[in-house]
């Protein structure tokens, strides 16, 4: 295996009955953008919330940079930035008020208006969290992830529930992310999203990694064992007319 | 090396100036603790502000030029009904609402005559009234007769002692009130509300350590509360003259035996969020908590007023000690030094309730 600035070995996750994550190894390389795919429950977030440190592991082994979830947690904590599907932020502060409180909270200096800016929010900057739209939410959610100047990000389903203009939005700002040398590794279950933005994807189902390779490389294996789409593949896709009658324009303000 | 200079107590702190802001921007935190308890102080500061006072109504074709009817007007203690219907004024005897109808007319020879009628409704009043007239009539009698040198003569003196006033009862309990409710309410619902939307989670995201984040907010609810007493504390004093027997000490010593049962209070409010399920269960519990104390820990009414089968459960309630330290130290002038047995017992709760929270409270 070769050696990432992520690597997962023989991880597994057992609860009472049900074991979430069953033998799985991978590793990420540094600067890529790294997809778990897979359909809901079949371990990606659970897997996710071990490398963050957020959950304890049954056995496996687990570096992130060299450091080791198990002993080097407040270490680890230091250098990602965490997106969790579902979180929330502290009630009746405005947004560079949050800002301000994880920069505390990681003891680093920002100017919230410049870290606002970069996620398009900087007009917004005296909502609090809840009068945002989703797309919006989302958008924060990824600027919070930032304010460490973080070696890695994790976002667990960050477009999930969004529509179609503000996860294209979503797109160019993880990309943009990734060029500035970030790797991030992120979850979905949308196919489209992971073709388009994702260097690398490791495919897991019931807990199992079952491949991990590059889309396209993904896609010509399947095409060379002869497989056909059962229509006729059209030029576009009713997606594609959505957002060539809709436009780009992210419509959540 | 930058990684090992990271300082707990300034991600704590960053956490107690949100948790602040947070909290002064909501106005149920401030209605509870800040405008209610000055309400409690207000309405109860006016009941008790009226003194003795005897309500008396004149018959109405008493002669009100007579010595009898001047002396009483100007005696301070009575109050006079005026333009009340004989009838009316009989009928509000008997009801109490008055406590007495007076008469004057002159017979017809020549004397004067003082009818005095009190109800049975009012026997007290009705009592000093007639020794209020009884000392008129007597001068009255005394001017007109012989005697230039009374037989006997009484010489009264009152010793001057310090007036506990209601507002003195009244400002210690609602500080208690006050401390009781941001201690229990408070904490009880953030950490619950933090729990739940996963505020909590994403701190843990970050490398402050747990009890950092605790602490951050315990601290930012000891500030509030050390601001809301002192308003409470000044508006008493400056505005219904509460009594700080020795000034500026008195008013530390009040401020510590806040920090004090805050802190012990705030344990309560770690229990019940981690033995509430969810926000909506959060009232109940809390108020099993903080209403019995209300009501029993002498924050409105002296425990003394209560049956003596009452009287061991109150001397079992921490808001109880916090009070009676309170008045003790306000009006007796006490130091910390002598309410140290209040402190003590407090104390020993505040070990008990901790006790409970580090066993019941939950992060997730």
């Amino acid at each position: 295996m070769s050696k990432g600035i992520i690597t997962v070995r023989d991880l597994v996750k057992k609860y009472e009955k049900l074991t979430a994550v069953d033998g799985i190894s991978f590793s990420v390389k540094s600067g890529e953008i790294f997809g778990l795919l897979g359909p809901n429950g079949a371990g990606k977030t659970t897997t996710l919330e071990i490398m963050e440190t957020l959950r304890d592991k049954t056995s496996g082994e687990v570096f992130i940079d060299g450091l080791s979830v198990d002993k080097d947690q407040n270490e680890i904590k230091k250098i990602i930035g965490i997106q969790l599907q579902a979180a929330g932020y502290y009630p009746n502060l405005h947004l560079d008020e949050l800002i301000a409180l994880f920069a505390g909270l990681y003891n680093v200096n920002v100017d919230p208006d410049e870290l606002l800016k970069l996620v398009d929010l900087n007009e917004k900057k005296k909502s609090k969290f809840k009068e945002l739209s989703g797309g919006q939410k989302q958008r924060f959610s990824i600027c919070t992830t930032l304010i460490n100047d973080p070696k890695i990000i994790f976002l667990d389903e960050p477009t999930t529930g969004l529509d179609p203009q503000a996860r294209r939005n979503l797109w160019n700002l993880i990309s943009g992310i990734k060029a500035k040398g970030t790797t991030v590794m992120l979850t979905t279950h949308y196919m489209d999203e992971a073709e388009i933005l994702c260097d690398r994807v490791g495919i897991i189902d019931n807990g199992k990694i079952i491949t991990i390779d590059s889309p396209d490389n993904l896609i010509d294996d399947l095409v060379k064992k002869g497989f056909e789409r059962p229509r006729h593949v059209k030029l576009a896709s009713l997606e594609d007319v959505f957002i060539s009658l809709t436009g780009h324009a992210i419509r959540d303000e | 090396m930058e990684k090992n200079n990271y300082s707990q107590i300034r991600a704590m702190l960053s956490l107690t100036k949100a948790s602040l802001t947070a909290l002064l921007r909501n106005p149920s935190a401030v209605v509870f603790n800040l405008v209610f308890p000055l309400i409690f102080i207000i309405v109860f500061g006016f009941i008790g502000g009226g003194g003795f006072r005897i309500d008396v109504a004149f018959e109405n074709n008493s002669d009100t030029l007579n010595p009898v009817y001047q002396g009483l007007k100007s005696s301070g203690t009575v109050k006079i009904e005026r333009d009340m219907k004989d009838d009316l004024a009989y009928s509000e005897l008997e009801k109490g609402r008055i406590d007495a109808v007076i008469g004057i007319q002159k017979d017809q020879s020549g004397k004067t005559v003082v009818n005095l009628k009190t109800t049975k409704a009012s026997p007290e009043r009705g009592s000093i009234l007639k020794m209020i007239v009884n000392e008129i009539v007597d001068k009255q009698n005394l001017a007109v007769s012989d005697v230039k040198i009374p037989k006997t003569e009484l010489k009264e003196q009152v010793v001057e002692g310090r007036k506990f006033k209601t507002i003195d009862f009244i400002l210690p309990g609602q500080l208690g009130f006050s401390l009781l409710s941001a201690g229990v309410f408070g904490t009880a619902f953030i950490f619950i509300s933090l729990r739940q939307t996963l505020v909590i989670k994403r701190f843990f995201s970050t490398p402050v350590k747990k009890v950092y984040i605790i602490l951050g907010e315990s601290l930012s609810r000891l500030i509030f509360s050390i601001f809301t007493s002192l308003i409470i504390i000044l508006i008493g004093y400056f505005f219904f003259g509460f009594t700080l027997i020795n000034g500026f000490v008195t008013f530390l010593n009040m401020m510590i035996m806040s920090v004090i049962a805050l802190l012990v209070f705030l344990g309560f409010g770690f229990v019940v969020s981690g033995i509430a399920k969810n926000e909506s269960a959060v009232p109940s519990i809390a108020n099993l908590i903080t209403l019995p104390q209300f009501l029993l820990a002498g924050t409105f009414f002296p425990i003394s007023n209560f049956p003596e089968w009452l009287q061991p459960v109150s001397h079992a309630l921490p808001l109880t000690y916090l009070n009676e330290a309170l008045r003790k130290i306000s009006f007796e002038g006490a130091g910390l030094y002598d309410v140290r047995y209040d402190i003590l017992i407090m104390a020993a709760w505040g070990v008990v309730v901790y006790a409970i929270a580090v066993k019941v409270f939950k992060w997730e």
